[in-house]
């Protein structure tokens, strides 16, 4: 598949060859197990099996969930209840699947930072960024529904509040809002159409995670040196590369096991950890929750969405330059999804010809800022908007976006690169080269950042 | 006892405020439950006890609708025989809309509803309660001590500073769980019941029992669960061993040829 020079499957039997003539399923699974992989990848390159895993975690109890779930306003809580209690292993199910959504927005924040880091969505791999981004969408999108389906207090006034944003584009908005939620308000046509889609939605995932993996399988992985396969012969790849099985496999096997360990001490010890309490609460519209707070890989975009209220001067100017039809709520729905558009445009913002923020000083230290930023958006999500947060959450929305829109672009005029490692085969050779001491066993490769 | 219920129950049904809210900034004690940390269990007596506090003093008001009799018999929970979870159901009648009719329950009917409008059902009120989210709000204690919903009921109920408001005229009283007035008053004075196992019934003692009652009401797969949770960990240790010590095997000739080239000195210009 990819352009890497390496074995093909070679049918050897009759019964192969007839299979292979007519279906060449069996190599296109071997050809898929064992693509030539960059044989430094780090540590961090693990978190593509670990959100595959999630993927099948997720759709695998949920399907059985469902077997156990009624999707109707008056009985949804007592049968979530009923699955808690009664059905057996429901708890641990349910547990799961509930905690399962935090362990893939875990992963998929990795996953994604991992990518801006090494920038893995540069030239020639912006189809494969770009599809990325349409997952976490549909994640997002799945998780949000998948949380109002316990129909609890924070459903309820989660779902209000994030279909109320759509109330806010103008002119259709009103419309819009009705025609998502099925009625005025968030009721029975409301959750049973979240009910539907939470289900469609995570196929549709996998088809996408197909599409990724059949990307970025024809250009080959990325790597920590942001260096390029040699293509130029099959003895050059092969000295770049090792065969995705066993290496990387047993590799990203261990790795998840360790994931998995956490996961499931949460799970087992502490499932309400990540959890809302006002949860376990049956929706009740008369009663709004004190604060209403989405889970927390929501977060930093709703701080973003919350950052540009009335007193900021820019939603002032636009408000008076589009003659008042962006107010401060749309205004704030365009940079919550505003947010999520500069990242897609990456590849396209990033104007470095070097690949690896490894060799790119400057860049390094606004990338770390970035994280921080990112976590900083975190917690002023969770906090209430007034006092110093809503200034704190300001300046750190106006940061994200200086990084995309201005940083980025700059960064690859002003900055100029560390001189990059020829090969693969050389930072790998270099980076064991070094650490002689750890000698005979050797540490697990890490090349060193 | 009774007075004090009824009192309880008239101010319930009159009051104008609500008590939910979650527990918004009040004092929660961290009482010392049997059931916290990863091998935390119920206290079979405990809930025994918290069942009869229960059945004598909060049911004048609240229900437990998600909960069925049957489950009082169930292993982890108070485990009442047979007999006895039999003996339970059938002091209280439930409507069975087949005959049109009241009748006994049976251990298959659910505890009843709230009798009183604005008393919220206690099924899932242990977990809907947080008082707990240090160290420095990351809950990580959580781990060890729980969500701190069952110290939050113990709280409320041992919380009462005996100062009472009027308020749209409803009496409201001061609570420093709750962290400021709320509708319920107070429900326990003391030997409220009278405990078959000889324990002294001090408002402490029947709050803790209680609380213990309904964190296992709101989660009564708690153990089995942090047993699969122990059971997962141990497994996924051992596999994790096993992967790592694989994953080294495989590396190491990869790793060895890496050393030696470097040896070599192939290619490696200083960086």
């Amino acid at each position: 598949m990819s352009g890497i020079p390496h074995d093909h499957y070679e049918p050897k039997t009759g019964a192969e060859k007839w299979l292979h003539s007519r279906l060449p399923i069996v190599g296109l699974m071997y050809d898929t197990i064992m693509i030539p992989t960059p044989k430094n990848l780090n540590w961090m390159w693990i978190w593509g099996i670990v959100l595959t895993f999630c993927l099948v975690l997720q759709i695998v109890t949920g399907i059985v969930l469902v077997m156990h779930y009624t999707p109707d306003t008056a009985l949804a809580f007592a049968s979530v209840e009923h699955i808690m209690r009664d059905v057996n292993g429901g708890h641990m199910l349910r547990y799961l699947h509930q905690n399962g959504a935090s362990l893939f927005f875990v992963a998929v924040y990795l996953h994604i930072f991992r990518g801006l880091f090494y920038g893995s969505y540069k030239e020639p791999r912006e189809i494969t960024w770009i599809i990325g981004m349409l997952i976490y969408l549909l994640m997002m999108a799945t998780a949000f529904m998948g949380y109002v389906l316990p129909w609890g207090q924070m459903s309820f006034w989660g779902a209000t509040v994030i279909t109320g944003l759509f109330g806010a584009i103008p002119f259709i908005g009103d419309s819009l809002q009705t025609w998502l939620l099925g009625g005025p308000a968030v009721d029975n046509a409301t959750l049973t159409r979240f009910f539907s889609l939470h289900y469609l939605l995570p196929f549709v995932i996998a088809a996408l995670v197909a599409v990724h993996i059949w990307a970025f399988h024809t250009t080959g992985n990325n790597n920590p040196t942001g260096v390029e396969v040699r293509r130029t012969s099959k003895a050059d790849a092969e000295k770049d590369t090792l065969p995705f099985w066993p290496y990387f496999v047993i590799k990203d096997l261990f790795a998840l096991a360790v994931i998995l360990l956490v996961f499931f001490a949460i799970v087992g010890f502490m499932p309400n950890y990540l959890g809302h309490p006002d949860n376990y609460i049956e929706a009740n519209p008369l009663v709004t929750p004190a604060h209403i707070v989405p889970e927390w890989y929501f977060l930093p975009f709703y701080a973003i969405l919350r950052a540009f209220d009335t007193e900021v001067w820019l939603v002032q100017l636009v408000h008076w330059l589009s003659f008042g039809i962006i107010d401060a709520k749309f205004f704030g729905v365009l940079a919550m999804f505003g947010a999520i558009v500069v990242m897609a445009l990456a590849p396209w913002l990033d104007t470095s010809s070097v690949r690896s923020g490894r060799y790119r000083p400057m860049f390094k230290i606004w990338f770390w800022l970035l994280c921080v930023d990112f976590m900083i958006l975190m917690w002023v999500g969770a906090m209430p908007a007034e006092g110093i947060y809503p200034y704190i959450a300001l300046a750190a929305s106006t940061y994200w976006f200086a990084y995309f829109l201005v940083i980025l672009p700059l960064l690859g005029v002003i900055e100029k690169p560390l001189p990059q490692v020829e090969t693969i085969e050389q930072d790998f050779i270099e980076h064991y080269g070094k650490a002689k001491d750890t000698a005979s066993g050797g540490t697990v490769a890490t090349p060193a950042e | 006892m009774i007075t004090t219920l009824k009192r309880a129950a008239i101010v319930l049904a009159f009051s104008a405020s609500s008590a939910l809210a979650a527990g918004g900034g009040g004092h929660v004690e961290d009482f010392n439950f049997s059931f916290e940390g990863p091998f935390g269990t119920y206290d079979q007596n405990q809930l025994q006890r918290g069942l009869q506090v229960y059945t004598e003093v909060c049911s004048a008001c609240h229900g437990l609708k998600f909960l069925p009799y049957r489950a009082l018999g169930y292993e982890g929970g108070p485990h009442l025989p047979e007999d006895q979870v039999r003996a339970y159901a059938a002091q209280f009648e439930v409507f069975d809309p087949e005959i049109d009719d009241w009748r006994p329950a049976v251990p298959t009917d659910y505890f009843a509803e709230s009798g009183v409008e604005n008393a919220p059902d206690l099924t899932l009120m242990a977990k809907a309660r947080a008082g707990f989210h240090g160290p420095y709000g990351t809950g990580i204690s959580q781990l060890f001590n729980g969500i701190g919903g069952p110290e939050y009921i113990a709280s409320l109920l041992t919380g009462y500073t005996g100062s009472e408001r009027e308020e749209a005229g409803a009496v409201l009283y001061g609570n420093d769980a709750y962290g400021g007035y709320l509708a319920m008053g107070p429900p326990l004075w003391g030997d409220d019941v009278e405990y078959a196992d000889g324990t002294p019934a001090t408002i402490e003692q029947q709050s803790e029992d209680v609380a213990a009652f309904l964190m296992w009401a709101a989660e009564p797969k708690m153990m089995a669960r942090k047993q699969a949770g122990l059971t997962a960990v141990i497994f996924l240790t051992v596999l994790s061993v096993l992967l790592y010590l694989t994953n080294k095997r495989i590396w190491a000739p990869v790793k060895r040829e890496a050393k030696e080239a470097a040896a070599r000195g192939v290619k490696t210009p200083a960086e």
